[in-house]
């Protein structure tokens, strides 16, 4: 049990790629991220290491240890803390994608646009330290190194939205600081009354996961009440459920994109992690109790997330919404207790990541062209932007679960598995699915389709840049009537600003009649399609969107055994006969 | 001085109680006194008499490295004497019941040593301001041709603030290790009269220094007589002004337990007091603005450990049989300074007056962990006070560098953007705020889980939630600054001729300097690897009385 430690690895290769990545101050730009990229991937060929290694322990039985890979150092002895880390089916599941997604966002922000005087090398820095932590955070087996991770996490995020965002960036760091510093802060407090309630049933008191584990069911249930209220504030502010979500869409808009992606994808998914990993098992009695409070919330989650989305007219904040009533549904595969919905629940926090992943980066790309996070300033981007916007249909398409992409198998088992115990919540969930489709190819059509538009439109206050050379007897035309539209189409997509096939004029027309219809006005490219690096950023991600959405069963392999554990410590078993999960998907 | 007072004092009490118990005899027994038990307290003492001659005797010139050696030999010295007798377990009471020295005593002395070895060489830049941080007349009124003469001349460092310093510190060494009231009392004043002083010497905004002086003068001496009527009730119910004694009639349940609670009540809010507890913390933010900021750093750190220290003693020793009757209200003295502190810090615009509201709300959370009562929450409140200590002094250092013209830039927005004109400062400053909020990896966390987890196994629970919820109002505050620092663009003036208003980071001295590296890392250190000085500190119960 205890051979290569891959874990300590995992946790430190990004933090020692921080630090050599931050004290490149003077290095080129291009060396600066290269090595932060170096890392990234070393990283993930660790993790894809650690899967094989964990395959292994399963197949040998694994025995009594519930956690493979373990390293466990003595910490603070006398309040029980040690400092061990070890992995199950669903940390597993989560460094993976953390090691997946990190060389995927560090390519999206190969060019990152980042304020005034920041650099690029500080930036990746804060990006590789994030990755220490989310890697500490889910591998913690001790309830106390779990918390450290829980509130350390927060540090470089919020340098990373304060420091490298938006506009609005110190109000959003601040708020989302503050947001998670209470959620944090409530389940120390629970940390310490488990603590303190371990040492009740216990010789001396203990935070270490496994013992905890053991005692779960001798903890008065009014304690664990009181106990539970402190985690689930914290998980359901980090997740987050919806009257605690108010902090996401800020952070999420005024974050740079490859910080908001991490944000959503695999940050929030410590609050569900955290359900599954400490609330079910730790203090069952208190889960159950309370699991129709959490069934409530998710659902209000994924309605009221459904139909903001739909309302958005920013796009950052647009992903953050669609991403908070999909939370809705993971948090209702927690919280119904059968086995499939769980699987279901597990699947989602990863299939989460990949589809809503592909959707922030592409969205991000499609900002970073339009310089506006506004919808209106979209349109026709497909006509301008095939490839980019064939990209954003597959995300689409992921997002709203359509059978053949990865989300399908997720939902598709949260919501029978809902179904088998609930049909009560389940039904109304259903309804989520067709919201989602409403808003997401709402904001497709708005963005993608239809006459072209807006994207090189001077907003007030912006310099009016390139547009000075353009004639604009067209301006009339322009639908929003604010400007020319400039476009870039055509086939020297990949070469940048060349200047070759550039447009500007009335949009419509123009497209229509193709590239070649007007000689001389030229202008900076503003609208290129992907450029050969984008290709290369999104392409791994349409890959496992596809490929999760035939074949999901290497994953759900890894996560059964685990979640069958998970719900045998919730003292829950699946209503009739226990249906098998499905291995196939859904074809 | 020192020494004479500390024996004098025991003698008459000893004289008194004997002359109640036996017939009257001429020769007045001597007390029995462990000379070795308290040498730490003797060096400091010796120290400080030693320092007030040479400050008569040496020319002007060269008292100034004089008084630095002496003051920062006597603190290692004494420090180190604590520790090897606490490792020797020369556990003993002494000075006819007056002092006892057990292994709390030694892990107090160790730890308030400790801080004072930071906080005293702060007095000593010379760099930072030109000629030190203290007034070259104290007495001169300010604004007079006396004062305009002293401040004329460049004098090298005036070097009085060295022996005020040693008596403060030969004070608290003995406040936490007094047994009975008179000696608290003694130690009391001891130990604030000096710190009255040092309050008034800041060279800059005189005025607001000497108010700070007196205020803190003011109801310090109120403070004390209502201490000393506390004491006065306790001595008129027990017959006696020993902890121990107190204790044993409070569990006979002897006498009138209308002068037990109202002398209980007073002579805590006497503690409280210096403690900067809310509701009793009003001198706090003036006098934390007023005083030199070496000082301010020197009170912080120093005087809160002393306080809290004797406040674990006398509520262990002599109240503990009635814990029933002030736990609940020291529970809501807690989440009153909790309340204040974290309110009114969000709404304060200097730099030092929002410390002070946030040692008023760290204040609030050390009281959790002295209501324990058990040998995990002693251990753990003084755990947290040398943390906090640790910051603090750091803290106040940071703030001493950052200057405009010629004086420290305390408001908030001279920290606009400083991450860009001093980013070592900045990522400095930010450590300590995170330790202040409690942030993991830092000391800070570690004091708030150990006092917090003591408080929790008594089963004050409600409080410890509390307590979250006002170090997130806290953690609001410092927050600001880290905004301010990192995320703010720099106050420029508008013309570039104007810079020579604006804030700058003077290049501090090498004191300085190492005081800032120090405590910074042992903030760091003792965030990640805390279990060792957790042992060192753990203190055994029953005290000694």
């Amino acid at each position: 049990m205890n051979g290569f430690p891959y874990l300590l690895i995992l946790l430190l290769l990004p933090l020692a790629g921080a630090i050599v990545v931050a004290g490149m101050g003077g290095a080129a730009v291009r060396t600066v991220r290269l090595t932060a990229m170096a890392f990234a991937v070393l990283e993930f060929a660790f993790a894809v290491a650690l899967w094989i290694d964990y395959r292994n322990f399963l197949t040998e039985g694994g025995g009594s240890n519930p956690f493979s890979a373990t390293v466990s150092v003595e910490w603070i002895p006398s309040f029980g803390i040690s400092f061990s880390l070890g992995v199950d089916g669903i940390s597993l599941v989560m460094i993976a994608l953390i090691g997946f997604l990190m060389p995927i966002v560090l390519g999206a922000s190969w060019e990152e646009r980042l304020p005034a005087g920041r650099t690029i090398g500080g930036y990746f820095a804060l990006l590789l330290a994030m990755q220490c932590t989310m890697v500490g955070v889910f591998a913690a087996t001790n309830v106390f190194l779990f918390y450290c991770f829980f509130e350390v996490m927060l540090i470089p995020m919020y340098f990373l939205i304060g420091y490298f965002g938006g506009p609005r960036r110190a109000y959003a760091a601040t708020k989302f600081f503050l947001y998670s510093l209470l959620g944090g802060l409530l389940m120390l407090a629970s940390v310490i009354g488990l603590y303190v309630a371990s040492g009740q049933v216990l010789p001396s008191g203990t935070l270490d996961w496994a013992a905890l584990r053991q005692i779960a069911g001798s903890i008065p249930e009014s304690t664990q009440m009181w106990i539970f209220a402190g985690f689930a504030v914290a998980f359901a502010i980090k997740a987050p459920l919806v009257p605690l979500h108010t902090w996401l869409p800020d952070a999420g808009a005024e974050a740079p994109t490859g910080a908001s992606t991490l944000l959503v994808t695999v940050l929030d998914k410590v609050g569900t992690f955290g359900f599954l990993r400490i609330c079910l098992p730790l203090l069952p009695a208190a889960s159950a109790r309370l699991a129709w409070l959490f069934l409530l919330l998710a659902l209000l989650g994924i309605l009221y997330g459904a139909i903001v989305a739909a309302m958005q007219t920013d796009l950052k904040k647009f992903v953050t919404f669609t991403s908070i009533a999909h939370f809705g549904f993971i948090a209702m595969g927690v919280f119904v207790f059968t086995t499939q919905a769980m699987s279901g629940a597990v699947l989602y926090m990863l299939n989460h990541g990949i589809a809503t992943g592909l959707l922030f980066i592409v969205v991000g790309m499609l900002i970073a062209r339009g310089g506006s996070r506004q919808v209106a300033d979209y349109g026709g981007v497909w006509k301008v932007a095939p490839l980019l916007g064939g990209v954003f249909l597959v995300a689409t398409m992921a997002t709203v679960a359509l059978p053949g992409t990865n989300s399908f198998v997720s939902e598709f088992l949260v919501l029978i598995g809902a179904f088998a115990r609930y049909p009560g919540w389940a039904i109304p969930a259903t309804i989520g699915m067709i919201f989602a489709a409403v808003y997401m190819l709402w904001i497709f059509q708005r963005t993608m389709t239809g006459p072209v538009r807006g994207a090189a439109v001077v907003r007030p206050g912006q310099p009016a840049g390139p547009e000075g050379e353009v004639a604009v007897p067209a301006a009339a035309t322009v639908p929003t009537g604010a400007g020319p539209t400039v476009a870039q189409v055509g086939p020297s997509a990949d070469s940048g600003p060349s200047g070759a096939g550039l447009v500007a004029a009335a949009p419509a027309a123009v497209i229509d009649s193709g590239p070649d219809a007007h000689g001389p006005t030229r202008v900076r490219a503003r609208f290129g399609d992907l450029t050969r690096r984008e290709i290369a950023v999104v392409t791994p991600l349409v890959l496992a969107i596809l490929f999760l959405g035939i074949y999901p069963k290497p994953v759900l392999d890894v996560i059964n055994p685990t979640v069958t554990a998970t719900m045998s410590s919730t003292g829950f078993s699946d209503p009739g006969t226990a249906v098998p999960a499905p291995n196939g998907g859904g074809k | 001085m020192g020494p004479a007072l500390l024996s004098a004092v025991p003698a008459v009490t000893a004289g008194s109680a004997g002359a109640i118990a036996a017939p009257p005899v001429d020769r007045i027994p001597a007390p029995a006194i462990d000379l070795v038990a308290v040498l730490p307290v003797l060096i400091v003492l010796g120290a400080a008499c030693l320092a007030v001659v040479v400050e008569a005797a040496l020319p002007r010139g060269r008292r100034f490295g004089v008084q630095v050696v002496l003051a920062v030999a006597a603190v290692l010295g004494a420090g180190i004497a604590a520790v090897v007798l606490g490792a020797q377990g020369h556990d003993v009471v002494t000075f006819a019941g007056a002092v006892s020295v057990d292994s709390a005593t030694y892990v107090m002395w160790a730890g308030l040593l400790a801080l004072s070895l930071v906080a005293v060489p702060l007095m000593a830049d010379r760099v930072a301001e030109p000629g030190g941080a203290f007034v070259a007349q104290a007495a001169a009124v300010v604004g007079s041709g006396r004062d305009r003469r002293a401040a004329a001349v460049a004098t090298p460092m005036q070097t009085e603030v060295f022996p005020l310093a040693l008596f403060a510190i030969g004070g608290m060494l003995v406040f936490p290790a007094a047994s009975d009231m008179l000696t608290l009392f003694v130690a009391l004043e001891v130990l604030s009269l000096p710190l009255y002083l040092m309050c008034g010497l800041a060279r800059r905004r005189r005025l607001i220094s000497q108010e700070a002086a007196v205020k803190y003068f003011l109801i310090g001496a109120f403070t004390s007589a209502i201490l000393l009527y506390g004491i006065a009730l306790l001595y008129g119910y027990a017959g006696s002004v020993r902890f121990s004694d107190i204790a044993a009639a409070a569990t006979g349940g002897a006498g009138s337990d209308l002068l037990l609670l109202v002398g209980i009540g007073l002579l805590v809010v006497g503690l409280l007091f210096k403690g900067s507890v809310g509701p009793f913390h009003l001198w706090t933010p003036d006098v934390y603005q007023g005083a030199p900021t070496p000082v301010t750093a020197f009170m912080a750190a120093c005087t809160k450990f002393a306080a809290f220290a004797a406040m674990l003693r006398v509520l262990q020793v002599a109240l503990e049989p009635m814990a029933w009757s002030w736990r609940p209200v020291l529970a809501v003295v807690a989440v009153i300074s909790m309340a204040i502190g974290a309110v009114l810090g969000v709404a304060q615009n200097d730099m030092k007056r929002m410390l002070a509201y946030s040692s008023v709300a760290h204040a609030g959370f050390l009281l959790l962990g002295v209501m324990a009562l058990t040998e995990r929450g002693a251990t753990a409140t003084l755990f947290y006070l040398l943390t906090y200590g640790f910051a603090t002094v750091g803290g106040f250092a940071v703030l001493t560098l950052v200057r405009r013209g010629g004086g420290e830039a305390p408001q908030l927005s001279d920290w606009a953007g400083m991450a860009k004109r001093s980013p070592a400062l900045a990522a400095v400053m930010t450590i300590f705020l995170l330790s202040f909020a409690g942030i993991p990896l830092t000391s800070g966390f570690i004091g708030k889980v150990v006092v917090f987890t003591a408080a929790m196994d008594v089963g004050l629970g409600a409080l410890v939630v509390i307590a979250m919820v006002a170090t997130v109002v806290t953690a609001f505050f410092y927050l600001r600054i880290i905004v301010l620092m990192y995320f703010s663009e720099p106050k420029t003036d508008t013309v570039g001729a104007g810079m020579a208003d604006g804030p700058v980071v003077v290049v501090p001295a090498t004191v300085t300097l190492v005081v800032i590296g120090v405590c910074a890392l042992l903030t760091v250190l003792l965030g990640i690897v805390p279990q060792p000085v957790l042992d060192v500190m753990s203190v055994h119960f029953p005290l000694l009385s």
